[in-house]
């Protein structure tokens, strides 16, 4: 039933993936930062899973599932350290927080 | 056909939600783009027969990671990104070819090596072959990643509290407690 | 000649046209309903002038919302508060789409035999479909909030999204237990699983814990928080009037009527009739499929009057109540079932 070459999948991955890495190096936002993180790793995801597909291998997916849980995890951190730093220091932008102790 | 047409429209939907999550000034825009891009690529999942991964996805990434991002934009009130100071002005030019370089050289390896290959019919994405893996092959790396969502939790719990102005917020209960609750109070 | 392909699109454009109607019917039904029936729990009249005993009182309520001047605060955030009534409303209707309101029949189109199963989609993802798609309800929520740009609505927003969130782990749990039980994740199988017991029986503890989260995840009372209209400025949708203050409206009612559908599906034996009765009265097929629909929405119609029962006979909690509720009780009650359902299943 579905016809679509694997190679499109994958070049859509990596269309996101750029897109990930253009808004880390560009966005001052620590939060939006994050985001881009988690554009990356939905990029990755998608290779993955068209792998998996490809190869009709299950690994494919469990790797997908345990990206999700890392990225569960290092988001709720990762937001945690965010809130913490904006509690000391009132701003989330990364350019401002560039001591490494204050 | 339909599933070409289907890819093409989801690949867009994504590509431009992409886009405007790096593009937009307002974080809480970027966030809900962020969920546009996270609803197709769903539906990307769907057509390369992924139906249990596209699902978790959309319940976990959908509905609990860009919620908790939402809701930390919303207490710390952001505003929207001013102009960048000296540093970061020139980092757009910095930054757009070296994605477009990324770009060029992992999609040329996938549009060279993936041609021929369709997507197939398979039986992989269903729950019972994933939950037949992750429950005998891959036992110890499922129960290793519970703990590590256990630490994350706890990591986070003692991150985002605030020691002496939860004391401060509670009724005293003891001398020494009260005494702290002074100490807090000429302090601030 | 009918190509196959055709009449399973047109099938399912029927099943799905009328699913979306009758849905949004009985949210007109349910709106009579709650008034009638606090009116009667409170000793009065309610409304009965317009039409026979007031049932085209929701048509006149329709109509005012309509007529409604549609304000747009100067200050809100212009695209997302248009956008919150539609998103919040979407997923609400979402829902139903694999809840199997009735068993299957087949006729001839033509030459072409026509299945017809009363159920828009069987996932082979079934339940979980309904997880992930009703976290998204708290996306209107917060946009709502945050669009308004209004601090009581922005905290109106945060406060209902943390009790969807937090009511939505319990919820998960119990269903896992039913899960459990059935070894599929397939709605039709989980109602096929319960044609000789219902799972209530078996599952006594994780039917009260969908219970409870079900009123909390629809913001009905003892959980409604978000706008308890007595003693809050209100909620996210304070700044809202006209139509899109009654999509929220609607979005609720639909909420309902999906959650006690899925009551009834998910313990309630779903479109089976109880006690052997329809194998005693040896009817016709046909009459057999009209049996089973008709026992499916008596099923859910009494669990839609649980919820206005429980609204107008129960006090409201305070929000640390609900909270202290919600982690502290239902979500190790949830766990506990898991474990003491696993322990069952090993043993039997």
């Amino acid at each position: 039933m579905p016809a679509v070459p694997i190679s499109h999948f994958l070049i859509l991955s990596a269309v996101l993936f750029s897109l990930g890495v253009l808004g880390v190096i560009i966005r001052r936002n620590a939060i939006v930062i994050f985001m881009c993180i988690e554009l990356m790793l939905n990029a990755v995801n998608l290779t993955f899973l068209a792998f998996s597909n490809y190869l009709n291998n299950v690994e494919g997916q469990i790797f997908v599932f345990m990206v999700m849980v890392v990225a569960a995890a290092e988001v709720a951190v990762g937001l945690a350290i965010i809130v913490a730093i904006f509690r000391l220091r009132e701003t989330v932008h990364v350019d401002e927080i560039k001591l490494l102790k204050w | 056909m339909v599933a070409t047409a289907l890819f093409y429209i989801f690949a867009a939907i994504a590509t431009a939600g992409a886009i405007m999550v790096v593009a937009q000034r307002n974080p809480v825009y970027s966030a809900l783009y962020l969920v546009l891009t996270l609803f197709a690529l769903a539906g990307e999942y769907v057509l390369l027969m992924a139906h249990f991964i596209a699902i978790v996805h959309v319940a976990v990434y959908a509905g609990a990671i860009v919620v908790l991002f939402l809701f930390v934009i919303m207490l710390l009130n952001v505003r929207l990104e001013e102009r960048a100071p000296d540093a970061f002005r020139y980092m757009i030019y910095a930054g757009l070819p070296m994605a477009a370089i990324l770009f060029v050289e992992m999609g040329y390896f996938a549009f060279r090596g993936f041609q021929q290959a369709m997507v197939q019919g398979t039986r992989v994405g269903l729950v019972e072959s994933i939950g037949r893996a992750l429950f005998s092959q891959y036992v110890l790396p499922f129960e290793v990643a519970s703990i590590l969502l256990l630490v994350a939790m706890i990591g986070a719990l003692y991150l985002s509290k605030r020691k002496l102005e939860i004391v401060a917020f509670k009724r005293p209960r003891s001398k020494k407690e009260r005494l702290k609750v002074m100490m807090y109070e000429e302090e601030h | 000649m009918v190509n196959s392909a055709t009449v399973e699109l047109v099938v399912s454009a029927v099943k799905v046209f009328i699913v979306v109607n009758v849905i949004l019917l009985m949210v007109m039904v349910m709106i009579l309903a709650e008034r009638r029936i606090s009116a009667f729990i409170q000793d009065r009249y309610g409304p009965n002038r317009v039409g026979p005993f007031g049932i085209l009182q929701p048509i006149a309520d329709g109509i005012k919302f309509l007529f409604k001047e549609d304000v747009i605060p100067y200050h809100v955030d212009r695209f997302l508060y248009l956008l919150a009534p539609a998103v919040i409303l979407v997923p609400s209707l979402m829902t139903f789409a694999i809840v199997p309101f009735g068993s299957s029949f087949s006729f001839y189109w033509g030459d072409t035999p026509v299945h017809v199963r009363l159920q828009i989609a069987d996932l082979n993802i079934g339940i979980l479909y309904f997880v992930g798609i009703a976290s998204l309800a708290v996306y209107g929520l917060v946009i709502g909030g945050y669009a308004s740009n209004n601090k009581y609505s922005m905290f109106g927003g945060l406060r209902s999204s943390a009790q969807m969130i937090s009511y939505e782990i319990p919820m998960g749990l119990a269903i896992v237990s039913v899960v459990m039980l059935t070894g599929s994740l397939r709605l039709s199988d989980i109602v096929a699983d319960q044609q000789h017991m219902w799972n209530v029986v078996r599952q006594p503890l994780g039917f009260l814990i969908f219970l409870v989260a079900a009123f909390a995840e629809t913001n009905r009372l003892p959980f409604d928080l978000p706008e308890a209209e007595q003693e809050l400025v209100g909620g996210y949708h304070t700044e809202y009037s006209s139509m899109k203050f009654s999509a929220f409206f609607i979005a609720e009612y639909a909420n309902m009527i999906t959650s006690s559908a899925l009551i009834t599906t998910l313990f309630f034996g779903g479109y089976h009739v109880p006690f052997g009765i329809l194998e005693a009265l040896n009817l016709p097929v046909a009459w057999e499929v009209v049996v089973h629909v008709l026992s499916f929405s008596i099923k859910t119609a009494f669990f839609l009057f649980v919820y206005l029962w429980v609204r107008w006979t129960l006090p409201r909690f305070r929000y640390d109540q609900l909270m202290n509720l919600g982690w502290k009780s239902l979500l190790p009650l949830s766990l506990v079932n898991v474990v003491l359902t696993g322990i069952g299943i090993a043993i039997f």
